[in-house]
């Protein structure tokens, strides 16, 4: 027994949920809800005040807010109900949703599609194992960044952060800018995952140094930390001793990886892929269960907002297609990662693409004057050659639809040719 | 209690609000009589109450005779009432001892022995085929299991923040913050104990049950000084998931320095590896180290070799305290009359605690000429936690406090009003830990990255203080240093 | 004197070198592959702009006012600017693009507003 009925329900406010939201209602569906747990909608982006968001998009380069606020008030003009402070409980396979928050209390909703936008969470420090004590002041680059930007408190003075990825090289900006000293950015591996753009203006516009090769293998403190030992690591990642150099600071940033938040999609039956930890799904982001779609982060994690907005308007569009025609294309071809490819997305294709299909992976390492090779039973159907592929960076190959008229074979391998710049 | 400045007069004080002295203390108080309890920490169960692997032991291991024979079997068979009558969640899941060779044999058949001695039921020698049949996951290269049924697991901390609730509503007053820095013997009879605050405390009989500092209180006061060692172990805590390996604990055989690594589900269904055991000279260096988690994990390997540290959400380590006798010490304090105490209170602690505190809360009523109390306040029953209610639990829950429909941890799916009760209750929580522990928030697999911002905001609330004031587990344990208007105003930019 | 600088305009990333005059003064660039590497070089060792967000206390908020500035600003005023964004006062309620400081240090570019944030 339900207590409402939508024709989509989108399980999230931030930039996929909306995205999706304005494309399924410019596809003509009517009954649209978003459901969004923070009071405000906007997701992560709310707490990016940093700029370099919507260059592709807009061709300007946006705050996280105003990008943000650009797709929530096209969704406010649409007239969608985006429904705040509700968490959504559960997803179940024939797309019944159990949600509750204080105004509404409890709620089940049955959907004719629903579409997961619910986004990422970051690595804990459990998940590096990093020894030491387990004071205060440890948190990871995202908590401190809600801390700073929508609580207005700064978590400590002088700082170090563990991992380069953009969300610790932009807190190091971040937290310097506003009054505190960043000793030091740590990254275990021999290169930074983040853009070059956020070295230059995070950590040398501000004479901070990045350790590369390097890692925290040691927290001190009781109370509240008081330092951190870092150590250089060798070729396989171990800690090299004797190499220890100690930093007297009160806070530590983890900024070691997002993963996609898909208990929900779980509870869903969703189908996993090991390898980008959110759901497999077809061209048209469809997941294993029918009528139950995903797309931006939860999907797998992504680098540009303006790619989140790109992938979610193709999920909104075949939500609002499935919604009509009760029914979704079979898949007909399977999606493998070759040597050099990891997490290519979408994992299947179906027989008769409506669209050119966009296929999105991760170099394993820094390829330098090297071509991404799309084949079918050794047979080339797509090179693309580029001077650089960096795992900091998602590629994007698309395949234009009427390829798929005339493939030899149903397995598509996505490969890398060219060195690998760190083996 | 009387005070007078910072003097405070209670018939008796028990020094230590860990597993031990909160069961204590919660007994006492069925009788007429003040009780005070002190710890150094800021909330109930900071030492190794929180920090164990939460077994109730089923009392195998302990030699025959032995005080913790004694209590461990007998606190066992206490556990599943407790923990219905407190709300405390508890399961009978079974264990497993494997062994690898004869020497193994030998030691399980041992156990064996022991156990039926110390009056365990239902032990039983397993072959190889039958533990691989009741456990597939485990080392094939297992050549023989001892079945121990009656062993179960606890949520440790849980009960002692149930405990310390119910003693505390039968006029149980807690201190906290007040490390104990003298115990000395009144004139005519009695003791005083001074803490570090400077607060005197001055009561009839005084109890330790101190914990890691149980020697060092001892000797304040005993013709006999105690030697302690403080043994560390360390843990990996993985993620809760549909799939554990194992449905039962499942120990090793044990050797001079303990029971050994463990692999154990939790009650709430995550999975616990370790501990390890170092000696060490600090009782309250609590840090994990680099060479005590790889040897828990190669160790833990021998159980559970397709073990994968890929869902580890935490690690974590505990200080018990190891007397030579390597047996529990409890009862009155030589040469010290007035004095009792519990002390090396190692495993089987946790097990024992509640057979321990009848016992001695007896001897103490006794000595004291106690008259047993006519009525006593009932336990709190509080609502089943949000992560368990039914959708139709879930839909009433909100209803009648629309703060359940504030979904504050969404790991572990705890609600704004479960958090606010946490810092409500007898003995509530006023620290973001203290908050974690009671309901579960910041235990998921994001530890808190989501959750903390606001449960910080909660406790503020809740305690009056600003939000730069919350600490994780009180004291100097800052969450924040300022706002960001001081810093941008300070006019400290760095340049 | 030649310095090395790392483009920052795509992920390749041009190790160039760019020539400068005793004085510190731009004279060449080398090593860049577009004409967008050599206009950033000489920008940078010209006259080096940022863009400079960071929030700021409203009294009546809890959320702090995000704020950035309208256009590149040159990089050595950046802590110029943050010390008088300590100063600025700002009252709600606040709308996206609303001027908090105009034409700050007479650069030509103000400090904007980049959320709203109401009354309660």
């Amino acid at each position: 027994m339900t207590d409402q009925h939508v024709d989509i329900l989108i399980i999230g406010a931030g930039p996929a949920g909306l995205a999706a939201a304005i494309a399924a209602r410019e596809a003509g569906v009517d009954s649209i809800l978003i459901l969004e747990r923070e009071k405000e909608p906007g997701g992560i982006l709310r707490q990016c005040i940093h700029n370099g968001f919507g260059l592709h998009r807009f061709n300007e380069e946006l705050t996280g807010p105003e990008y943000a606020k650009r797709d929530v008030d096209r969704v406010r003009e649409l007239g969608i109900p985006v429904c705040c402070g509700a968490t959504v409980l559960s997803v179940s396979p024939d797309r019944t949703v159990t949600c509750v928050s204080p105004e509404f209390g409890f709620r089940r909703i049955s959907a004719g599609a629903v579409v997961l936008a619910m986004g990422c969470r970051e690595r804990p420090r459990g998940a590096l194992c990093t020894p030491g004590t387990r004071c205060a002041g440890i948190y990871s680059a995202g908590t401190a960044q809600r801390f700073v930007n929508l609580e207005g408190y700064m978590p400590g003075r002088r700082v170090v952060i563990l991992g380069s990825g953009d969300i610790g090289l932009i807190m190091a900006r971040r937290m310097t800018l506003q009054g505190a000293k960043v000793l030091a950015c740590v990254e275990i591996m021999p290169y930074s995952s983040g853009l070059n753009r956020n070295i230059v203006q995070c950590l040398e516009d501000y004479g901070i140094p990045l350790y590369l090769s390097h890692t925290v293998t040691d927290i001190h403190g009781r109370e509240r930390l008081s330092g951190v030992t870092v150590s250089r690591v060798d070729e396989n990642r171990k800690p090299v001793p004797g190499s220890e150099i100690r930093f007297d600071c009160d806070t530590l940033l983890l900024s070691c990886g997002l993963i996609p938040e898909n208990e929900l999609s779980q509870g869903a039956g969703v189908a996993l892929s090991s390898l980008t930890s959110g759901p497999v799904v077809s061209e048209t982001l469809e997941t294993s269960v029918p009528g139950i779609f995903a797309c931006g982060n939860v999907l797998h994690v992504h680098d540009l907002v303006d790619h989140v907005s790109a992938e979610s308007f193709r999920a909104g569009r075949a939500a609002a297609a499935y919604v009509r025609a009760a029914s979704s294309p079979a898949p007909a071809f399977e999606v493998k990662d070759g040597p050099g490819v990891r997490g290519t997305v979408p994992q299947k294709i179906s027989a008769r693409p409506e669209e050119d299909v966009s296929l999105m992976f991760r170099p394993s390492d820094v390829f330098r004057n090297a071509a991404a090779v799309v084949e079918c039973d050794g047979k080339e159907i797509l090179r693309k050659k580029a001077m650089i592929y960096t795992p900091g960076e998602m590629a994007e190959l698309t395949l234009k639809k009427e390829v798929f008229e005339s493939l030899p074979d149903k397995v598509i391998t996505v490969r890398m040719e060219g060195e690998k710049q760190h083996g | 209690m009387i005070q007078s400045e910072n003097v405070f007069q209670s018939d008796i004080v028990i020094a230590g609000a860990g597993i031990t002295g909160v069961s204590l203390a919660r007994e006492l108080s069925r009788y007429d009589v003040s009780v005070t309890v002190l710890d150094r920490g800021e909330d109930i169960a900071e030492g190794a109450t929180k920090a164990n692997s939460g077994i109730v032991h089923a009392g195998y291991d302990a030699k025959p005779g032995t005080a913790k024979a004694k209590y461990n079997v007998r606190g066992a068979s206490m556990f599943p009432a407790l923990c219905e009558a407190l709300s405390v969640p508890y399961r009978k899941c079974g264990a497993l001892v494997i062994g690898f060779d004869d020497r193994d044999r030998q030691t399980l058949e041992e156990l064996l022995q022991r156990g039926t001695a110390n009056g365990v039921k239902s032990l039983r020698l397993l072959s190889r085929e039958e533990a691989l049949a009741a456990e597939p996951s485990l080392n094939p290269e297992i050549s023989c299991a001892l079945d121990v049924p009656e062993s179960a697991i606890v949520s440790p901390y849980e009960l002692a923040y149930a405990m310390a609730d119910d003693a505390a509503l039968n006029g149980v007053r807690f201190v906290f913050d007040q490390e104990v820095r003298s115990v000395s013997a009144l004139p005519e009879s009695g003791w005083q104990i001074t803490t570090a605050r400077d607060s005197v405390y001055r009561c009839k009989v005084f109890i330790n049950c101190a914990g890691a500092s149980g020697a060092d209180l001892h000797n304040m006061i005993s013709d006999q000084p105690l030697q302690m060692t403080h043994r560390r172990g360390q843990y990996y805590l993985l993620d809760r998931s549909p799939a554990q390996p194992f449905t039962r604990t499942v120990f090793q055989c044990p050797s001079e320095m303990g029971k050994g690594v463990l692999v154990s589900q939790t009650v709430h269904g995550n999975l616990l590896l370790g501990p390890n055991a170092e000696d060490i000279g600090d009782p309250l260096d609590t840090a994990t180290t680099a060479e005590g988690l790889a040897s828990v994990l190669a160790r833990a390997t021998r159980t559970w070799p397709n073990l994968s540290t890929r869902s580890n959400i935490t690690n974590f380590s505990g200080v018990r305290a190891h007397l030579s006798s390597d047996d529990f010490q409890i009862g009155p304090v030589s040469g010290a009359p007035g004095a009792f105490e519990a002390v090396g209170i190692e495993s089987p602690g946790l097990s024992s605690a509640p057979a321990i505190a009848e016992d001695l809360a007896r001897s103490v009523a006794s000595f004291l000429s106690l008259r047993k109390k006519e009525t006593l306040v009932p336990p709190r029953r509080p609502k089943k936690p949000f992560h368990d209610m039914t959708d139709d639990e879930r839909a009433e829950a909100v209803q009648s406090d629309p703060a359940y429909g504030n979904i504050v941890c969404r790991c572990e799916v705890v609600t704004e009003a479960e958090i606010r009760e946490a810092i409500r209750r007898p003995v509530g929580a006023r620290s973001v830990d203290g908050v974690k522990r009671r309901t579960r928030a910041g235990m998921g697999r994001c530890q808190g990255g989501f959750c903390s911002p606001r449960v910080a905001q909660i406790i503020a609330e809740e305690t009056g203080i600003p939000l730069s004031s919350v600490t994780k587990c009180g004291g100097e344990s800052l969450l924040l240093v300022d706002t960001v208007e001081s810093f941008l105003k300070g006019g400290k930019i760095n340049d | 004197m030649d310095k090395v600088i790392t483009c920052i305009n795509c992920p390749v990333g041009c190790r160039m070198t760019v020539t400068l005059s005793d004085a510190g003064e731009f004279i060449s660039v080398s090593g860049n592959t577009c004409p967008r590497g050599a206009k950033y070089a000489e920008q940078e060792y010209t006259r080096p702009l940022r863009v400079i967000t960071a929030v700021i206390p409203v009294p009546g908020s809890e959320t702090p006012l995000s704020v950035k500035t309208s256009a590149p600003v040159p990089k050595e005023l950046i802590p110029e600017i943050m010390r008088l964004l300590g100063d600025v006062s700002v009252s709600l309620p606040v709308s996206v693009g609303d001027v908090v400081l105009p034409d700050v240090l007479q650069t030509g570019a103000d400090i904007v507003a980049t959320r709203d944030l109401y009354s309660r």
